[in-house]
């Protein structure tokens, strides 16, 4: 039994914990929810010992105790697996799982015991974990699992987990499930913190809610559903369900044939894929990640080398193969890309910087035709059109990019790419890692900029996110699209099972 | 504000530490410190001489900082430059019978262009075959030096002349020195007109890097290649373009050592010119006001040196380098604590507005 008793944590003049009462009982799964910064993280850090709190108690089986450190945590029975994880890519599983705890004596570490109880911790929890396998040989998936099998090592009964499915694909998601009720029937307890309402509603007993460093609902999952967290999380009734009417498509805007993209090192990752969308409709991809999607919406934006990619690429009918991304993008082809620190954003450059990404070297970010200085004026009325008509918050165009939250960042980027104004939009993952407050926003502007005869290709790792957006549902398997369904009609087994490679 | 307060902390730590050496070696500190900083703002000679040295300085300084924004180490400011001051000696001793309105501007155009094409070179390599700069520069730099010998050794030295050194160049391309313009200044102090060049330059390369497309071109290469790539820009002609550009400025030292203080190439000239412009860039935040402070700073260090080292009664003129040395880890290890600092108001805002 872990219980934080009136936890308050000040950063400068910001209340991050507000007398925050959570009681968390042994052998649940416990799970805390709450938008970005409601203070769910700070929360469990001060439980870890992370943070000290300003006031409050934490109590560890009944009893009052003081954790200064992540050391005193571990001592008490608690561990904690961070959302980025703490490994190093070049030594093996085990190396990693004893770094720190190394058995043995000073001058030779015993791995053979450690590998031991590696394999029996593993069958334990019926996991297969090759202990002298390298890190970085590993998928997101089963690192995660070296991070959880680093806590369990230590001989943690209270488990908290940070976002552990941020990074997963729905099969990895499923076997942490699975995992987590092991170890739950093993009477251990486990402490996620999300703002997944599915992932609450599949896998916990308890749910405590928070919002601005507060606690403002404690349920049992039972006897909640989707709505209430989210109206709880969010201090307002949510749309969770997409609105939106029958699709009105037009002429086809961007048409492939045939289109593959092989690296260099000559994996094809994307093979003959002929796809057509027309103005006003969304056509999804669905797909586990990794099977090409990515590669697909890169080669159609002008990303990958000319070597790279094969066959032929239409934009009203016009070959954009040997385009650039900037002639493509002048053709109106924008872009939402999958990973928005990596590709869509100068983190480190200012919202005004950020706002005329690609268009940086046309009105209004030049003050006439061919111009050579940049325009203030014109870059900032930009940046504050993006921030007031995507409700980009703060609505601060000085501040950088890195300052804003996921969503923030997010809206910031689409916003960028409806300005353009785009006859296709191609977007990848457009609500990962966003609070459901933006996600019900993206999806309306999604939905918007298709009513206004854009021709939008989503994809999305969401399934949910792709069925409920999409007029018409493409899966992709391994570089190949490997059938098409009605999204209004199929059923999720169908997809799932078109995903994994299976036919119907 | 936050921009000047992290590196004057730097300044003081290194002084600190440098004091502490010079009382260990046994003299004493803040005499050594009142001769160093003393000799080099008296006026007319610390001043005019502090600033002479600090001329280069802001050319390969400001030369270092393009680079460094579009995410490049250029290590070869000291081959560009030296190529660059023989380039300009040839034009200079080729325009024997023409107007200083003519020699002046083609002898600064030679010198701009022979170093950007000298700072090209590795930029096409990396662009084309992914050769890490860093390695391309540091050879052109021997290339650059072991050229500019032979090529005087064999062609471009006066008759029976014992020195490494070209002919004198042409008098129309001599630039003046501050001392025939300004009144007060002696003459002999070989500050020049290159000087208002480089504050010129430091003006107009603030004004390219950030109120140009150009400019937001090249810092959106060296902030993040993949989000450029996807803005449009094409990052391989951003590293081919950064490179020359500076190349160009690192180049445009041959004014001041060639057409405004020596009149020739003269082997050996650059006291570590190029090498010490990575410094100053990084004392001065590769923004071009921070790289005219801190060219002005290493100026005067260079200045004081003499002093030190003559009045002095153990202390030597390297004193100024374990300064310089100082200064370049304390900024190192500022950016550590200041990475931290940032962090954490980041940590602050992003609760704030959650």
């Amino acid at each position: 039994m872990l219980e934080l008793r009136n936890i308050t944590k000040r950063f400068g003049n910001v209340l991050a914990n507000d007398r925050v009462n959570i009681a968390i009982k042994s052998g649940t799964i416990h799970a805390i929810v709450g938008e970005n910064g409601a203070g769910k993280s700070t929360a469990m850090r001060i439980a870890y010992g992370f943070y000290r709190p300003d006031g409050g108690d934490i109590l560890v089986a009944g009893e009052p105790r003081e954790i200064h450190s992540p050391h005193d945590a571990i001592a008490l029975g608690i561990g904690m697996v961070h959302q980025h994880f703490m490994l190093v890519d070049t030594m093996t599983v085990v190396e990693n799982i004893i770094l720190g705890a190394e058995p043995g004596s000073v001058a030779s570490v015993d791995f053979r015991s450690a590998e031991k109880r590696i394999d029996a911790l593993s069958k334990e929890l019926r996991f297969p974990l090759d202990p002298r396998a390298m890190i970085e040989s590993l998928s997101v998936g089963q690192q995660q699992r070296v991070e959880l099998m680093k806590v369990l090592y230590r001989d943690a009964r209270i488990l908290i987990l940070d976002e552990p499915t941020a990074v997963l694909t729905p099969q990895e998601v499923n076997d942490l499930f699975q995992t987590l009720r092991q170890m739950k029937e093993q009477g251990k307890t486990v402490i996620i913190i999300t703002h997944k309402l599915d992932e609450v509603l599949a896998l916990s007993d308890e749910v405590t809610v928070m919002r601005d460093g507060r606690v403002v609902g404690h349920r049992d999952t039972a006897s909640t559903n989707a709505a209430e967290l989210a109206r709880l999380m969010v201090g307002r009734d949510v749309l969770l369900r997409v609105q939106k009417t029958a699709a009105k498509p037009g002429r086809a805007v961007l048409t492939t044939k045939n289109l593959s993209v092989t690296t260099r090192d000559g994996g094809r990752r994307v093979d003959g894929v002929s796809i057509e969308v027309r103005a006003g409709e969304i056509v999804g991809v669905a797909g586990v990640e990794g099977n090409g999607q990515t590669e697909l919406i890169e080669a159609l934006a002008g990303l990958v080398e000319h070597a790279e990619a094969a066959g032929e690429i239409r934009l009203d009918g016009q070959n954009v193969m040997p385009l650039s991304a900037r002639h493509r993008k002048e053709m109106g082809v924008g872009h939402v890309p999958e990973d928005r620190h990596r590709r869509g954003l100068l983190l480190d450059s200012s919202l005004a910087e950020n706002s005329i990404l690609g268009v940086h070297y046309r009105q209004p970010a030049v003050a006439r035709p061919g111009g050579v200085l940049l325009n203030k004026n014109g870059i900032r009325s930009r940046a504050q059109e993006v921030i007031q008509k995507f409700d980009v918050r703060p609505p601060d165009a000085e501040l950088p990019a890195r300052a804003l939250s996921g969503g923030n960042q997010q809206k910031l980027i689409i916003g960028r790419e409806f300005e353009l104004p785009p006859t296709v939009l191609l977007v990848s993952q457009p609500t990962r890692g966003v609070d459901i407050g933006a996600i019900e926003f993206i999806h309306r502007k999604l939905v918007e900029l298709r009513d206004a005869g854009c021709a939008v290709l989503l994809v999305s790792a969401e399934l949910e996110e792709v069925t409920a957006l999409a007029d018409r549902l493409i899966v992709m398997y391994q570089g190949r699209i490997v059938g098409e369904v009605d999204p209004t009609r199929a059923s999720k087994e169908e997809i799932g099972l078109l995903m994994t490679g299976g036919s119907r | 504000m936050r921009n000047l307060v992290f590196p004057l902390i730097a300044l003081v730590a290194a002084f600190l530490v440098g004091g502490v050496i010079v009382a260990v070696i046994g003299d004493d500190p803040i005499e050594t410190y009142r001769l160093l900083i003393g000799s080099a703002l008296s006026w007319p000679d610390g001043i005019g001489y502090t600033l002479f040295y600090a001329t280069p300085f802001i050319f390969t300084g400001l030369a270092v900082a393009v680079g460094f924004r579009c995410g490049l180490l250029n290590i070869g400011a000291e081959g560009q430059l030296t190529i660059a001051a023989f380039a300009t000696a040839c034009a200079g001793i080729s325009l024997a019978n023409v107007s200083p309105w003519l020699a002046i501007p083609i002898t600064c155009f030679v010198a701009v262009l022979s170093g950007a094409v000298w700072g090209m070179i590795p930029g096409v390599l990396k662009a084309r075959f992914g050769s890490h700069e860093v390695i391309n520069t540091i050879m052109m730099n021997f290339i650059a030096v072991g050229l500019a010998s032979a090529l005087t050794q064999t062609y471009f030295k006066a008759q029976g002349d014992a020195i490494l050194e070209t002919k004198p160049i042409a008098v129309a391309a001599h630039i003046p020195r501050l001392g025939q313009i300004l009144p007060g200044l002696p003459a002999r102090i070989p500050v020049n007109a290159a000087f208002f060049v480089a504050l010129l330059v430091s003006v107009l390369v603030y004004v390219f890097l950030w109120r140009t497309k150009w400019g937001y071109e090249i810092r959106a290469t060296g902030i993040n290649p993949d989000a450029a790539a996807y803005g449009g820009i094409s990052v391989r002609r951003q590293i081919v373009f950064a490179m020359t550009v500076s190349g160009g400025l690192a180049g445009m030292v041959a004014i001041n050592e060639v057409l405004g203080y020596r009149y020739r190439y003269y082997h050996g000239f650059s006291a570590q010119y190029g090498f010490t412009g990575i410094a100053v860039a990084l004392l001065g935040r590769n923004h071009p006001a921070g790289v005219l402070l801190a060219a002005v700073f290493f100026g005067a260090l260079t200045r004081g040196s003499l002093f030190v080292d003559i009045f002095t009664e153990k202390v030597s003129k390297d004193l100024v380098f374990i300064l310089q040395g100082l200064v370049i880890l304390f900024v190192a290890a500022e950016s550590l604590f200041r990475r931290q600092f940032e962090r954490w108001r980041e940590t602050e805002r992003y609760k704030k507005h959650g």
